[in-house]
């Protein structure tokens, strides 16, 4: 077996010791003998062929005929399979999604399966991190191999660990296939051969205590972050080469490894969030399209003055994640709505997207009714168009009236764009009244969402503002609990911890049911979220990625919601200011589609981070609680760090080597 | 004993299947799981298959009644049938079914329903085939 790169059996222990087989690097006598397989599958016939055939390979098999057996299965044992083979046509779940939720619960090295041997349709399984596609019918030949990819696996996440800029081959090959990506890839990997073999006997050494690495780790802090996506959006995703990130970002005693490291997994990040939204609304362009736009939702939020902050980014991710753990349909979308909420965008642009996205439903959730005058705009928007893209679900609590208030949460639809945007300006003027309308609007969701109602946006959502404060770490640290109510998912657009909007109750609690519906509309929500995330991308921080631009200028719904939810957003932290303003320079711009110049960069701090975080704590959150991620906005950038922290804790795998709770990105299928 | 003779009439069968395009080559690698532990894993996939079969067609049957017909969701269904064939080796059958899948692409109801009687009957032929061999294998073994 070729460890790769030079490295020694020695150097490879894997701390995994769970299966017998697994020690050290993994070859043991028996090995691959006993790889712990679950194998998934609807038609019976395959399966039990292909039982037999991992059988004969000496794994140990599981196999399993419902994506959500399989998908308790593995909960159950978190550590008790190797490798998931899985169909990608099954009735109750697609295989896809299957694929998501397991490589970002479970962190397992998945292999698609299909009788389809087109190229979206393999393209789709790499998009979404499929380790592998076989065609079927399969033959044993190409099963015996398959120990490679759990191998590899491990390999990769040891060297992330253990190496900073280490950039995988497997990571490798998702990177979007540019000159300058693939040249800096390249320098990257000779670097890292070398450095690998320097520090082979280092590596040897701590290899026993591969999770005490005695390197400094560098602090992803939200600023360092947010100073690296600008410099990467400044590049252009797809040119954007760790060295000429450092040079960008300037600063002392960040080595390029480090950004590269960053970087690889920022791509990651971004990936998947665009293999979940082209998977969900079938696109099958820009990688980075969504993920742009998440990335910068969520760095937006951060950066938000408002307590919107990561705390509420943190709760709704959460809440989106833990949302999409239960349900499969969800979990795209969660993805992506993580993004929403960090749209810092108070662009103009963004608002055009906003527009977009809020596809026709007339109404649109005030997501960010409480939040906090400060928050811009754009943040609104953004939070707006996460809410949005969450699905066009049922948001709707209010239909538009004073949707300016708050983030017009608005699922999914993006026929409503200019409906939103009308609306949005309508509710300008209601700023003042914070106790008004902007509860009509259903922003109730987004309201509720922001006390992290715990409570499934079932229809909980209904948090009083004063808890908003407690939102953040709802959502973050619950378990089982994602507030995530809070954000637009579904029409909770946790928006803001609103204090005083006692109306927005209201209509956060209705929009909380309306949320519900939320979940169902994977389709929408992916729609939305492609849609948003494009003009995410583009607006909000100005976001150079090709794809997402590409994405933006495709979608006519941009991120239309999150404009106008920071139309509503500001207005209604105004107090009273109108800041219609600046929702109006959102919103007129609103209709086109976004491109993104919005130089949004600072904002996009953790949004990243966040999302990883909230992706892998999502995950665990049972769907209720993604509705209750109402951020609140008091919730300052320094709670969202506290978040990271706490999410790393609670989950205690991040172990990025930025020290980082946020980078869950280690775990993200590769 | 005519166990030779069996053997020889179960190999000459098998091989007729292979010559005449019913089989192909999906069905050695079945052959090659059967072992001791599983004496009668081919006949044994081969009638879980027919049994599965049966719901798929069905299935297939129910979306063609409509006029005019759902062709993605025929598409689909077929889509699986075809999966499941294909992992027995059944070749003549998967051709059919390709065939099927060309006629939904095109919306083309009549050659759907045309094509889909072929199916059948392919489906129906090689289970004769098969039970044939299966009966003439047994006794060999």
């Amino acid at each position: 077996m070729n460890l790769g790169g030079g490295e020694t059996v020695k150097s490879m222990s894997m701390p995994n010791s769970s299966v017998s087989w697994k020690s050290g690097d993994g070859v043991t006598d028996q090995f691959p003998a006993g790889l712990r397989v679950l194998v998934v599958d609807d038609d019976p016939t395959c399966l039990m062929i292909l039982e037999k055939m991992l059988r004969n390979c000496l794994y140990e098999v599981t196999k399993c005929n419902r994506a959500e057996i399989a998908l308790s299965l593995l909960r159950e044992n978190k550590n008790g399979f190797d490798i998931v083979i899985s169909d990608v046509h099954m009735p109750d779940m697609d295989g896809f999604k299957l694929l998501e939720c397991v490589g970002l619960e479970m962190d397992l090295p998945v292999i698609m399966m299909s009788a389809d041997d087109g190229k979206n349709v393999v393209m789709k399984g790499v998009t979404h991190g499929a380790c592998d596609y076989l065609i079927k019918p399969v033959r044993i030949e190409a099963l015996k191999n398959i120990w490679q990819h759990v191998v590899r696996r491990k390999k990769h996440e040891w060297k992330d660990f253990e190496q900073t800029g280490s950039v995988e081959d497997g990571e490798r090959q998702q990177k979007p296939p540019e000159d300058a990506d693939y040249s800096s890839s390249a320098n990257e990997g000779n670097w890292r051969n070398s450095k690998k073999r320097k520090d082979e006997e280092e590596e040897a050494e701590e290899r026993d205590d591969t999770s005490t690495l005695k390197k400094p780790r560098v602090v992803w802090s939200v600023e360092l972050h947010q100073q690296f996506v600008a410099a990467v959006n400044q590049l252009g995703i797809d040119k954007a080469v760790p060295k000429k990130i450092l040079e960008l970002m300037n600063v002392p005693g960040l080595t390029r490894e480090n950004v590269a490291s960053h970087l690889q997994k920022y791509r990651l990040y971004l990936r998947r969030i665009s293999g979940v939204s082209q998977h969900q609304s079938g696109f099958n362009n820009s990688f980075m399209g969504p993920s742009d736009a998440t990335f910068g939702s969520i760095s937006s939020l951060s950066g938000l003055d408002m307590q919107l902050p990561a705390q509420s980014l943190a709760t709704l991710q959460a809440a989106v994640l833990g949302r999409s753990t239960t349900k499969s349909s969800i979990s795209m979308p969660l993805v992506d709505q993580r993004n929403l909420f960090s749209f810092e965008t108070p662009k103009p642009r963004f608002g055009e997207g906003q527009q977009q996205q809020l596809s026709n439903n007339s109404k649109q959730i005030n997501l960010l009714h409480g939040i906090p005058t400060n928050m811009e705009p754009k943040q609104l928007a953004n939070l707006h168009q996460s809410a949005q893209s969450f699905g066009g679900m049922n948001m709707q609590v209010n239909s538009h009236g004073s949707q300016s208030n708050s983030l017009l949460v608005q699922m999914a639809q993006p026929e409503s764009r200019s409906q939103m945007l009308n609306e949005i300006n309508g509710s300008h003027r209601i700023q003042s009244s914070m106790g008004q309308p902007i509860m009509s609007n259903g922003c109730a969701s987004g309201v509720l969402a922001r006390n992290g109602m715990a409570n499934n946006a079932r229809g909980t959502l209904y948090n009083p503002l004063s808890q908003a404060s407690s939102v953040l770490d709802f959502s973050v640290n619950h378990g089982t609990d994602l507030p995530g109510s809070s954000f637009p998912i579904g029409g909770n657009a946790g928006i803001s911890s609103l204090p005083s909007k006692e109306m927005l109750h209201e209509d956060v609690i209705s929009e909380t049911k309306g949320t519900r519906g939320f979940l169902p509309s994977y389709d929408v929500l992916s729609e939305l979220h492609q849609q948003k995330s494009q003009v995410w991308g583009s607006q909000n921080v100005g976001l150079t990625y090709e794809t997402s631009h590409h994405a933006n200028m495709r979608g006519s719904c941009d991120v239309s919601p999150s404009v106008i939810v920071q139309q509503g957003f500001s207005s209604i932290q105004n107090n009273g200011q109108n800041r219609s303003a600046m929702g109006k320079a959102v919103f007129s711009s609103g209709q086109e589609s976004a491109h993104g110049n919005v130089p949004n960069i600072s904002q996009q701090p953790n949004t990243f981070l966040l999302d990883n975080l909230l992706m892998v704590k999502a995950e665990r959150f049972p769907d209720a609680s993604y509705h209750n991620t109402i951020f609140a906005e008091q919730l300052g950038q320094e709670d969202l760090m506290s978040v990271f922290l706490k999410q790393q804790g609670d989950t205690g795998s991040v172990e990025s080597e930025f020290g980082f709770d946020g980078h869950h990105l280690d775990n993200l299928p590769v | 004993m005519d166990t030779t003779h069996l053997q020889r009439q179960a190999a000459f069968v098998r091989k007729n299947l292979f010559d005449q395009g019913y089989l192909d080559e999906q069905f050695i690698q079945l052959e090659e799981l059967q072992d001791d532990a599983n004496p009668n894993f081919v006949e044994e996939i081969v009638t879980l298959f027919y049994n599965d079969s049966a719901r798929l067609i069905r299935n297939i049957e129910l979306a063609l009644e409509n006029s005019p017909p759902d062709f993605a969701r025929l598409d689909d269904s077929m889509h699986q049938f075809k999966g499941s064939s294909s992992s027995i080796g059944a070749k003549k059958v998967k051709k059919e079914c390709t065939q099927f899948q060309e006629y939904c692409n095109a919306a083309n109801a009549q050659g759907c329903i045309r094509t889909f009687q072929q199916v059948k009957q392919e489906l129906v032929i090689l289970r004769r085939k098969l039970e044939t061999y299966f009966q003439l294998a047994r006794q060999t073994a």
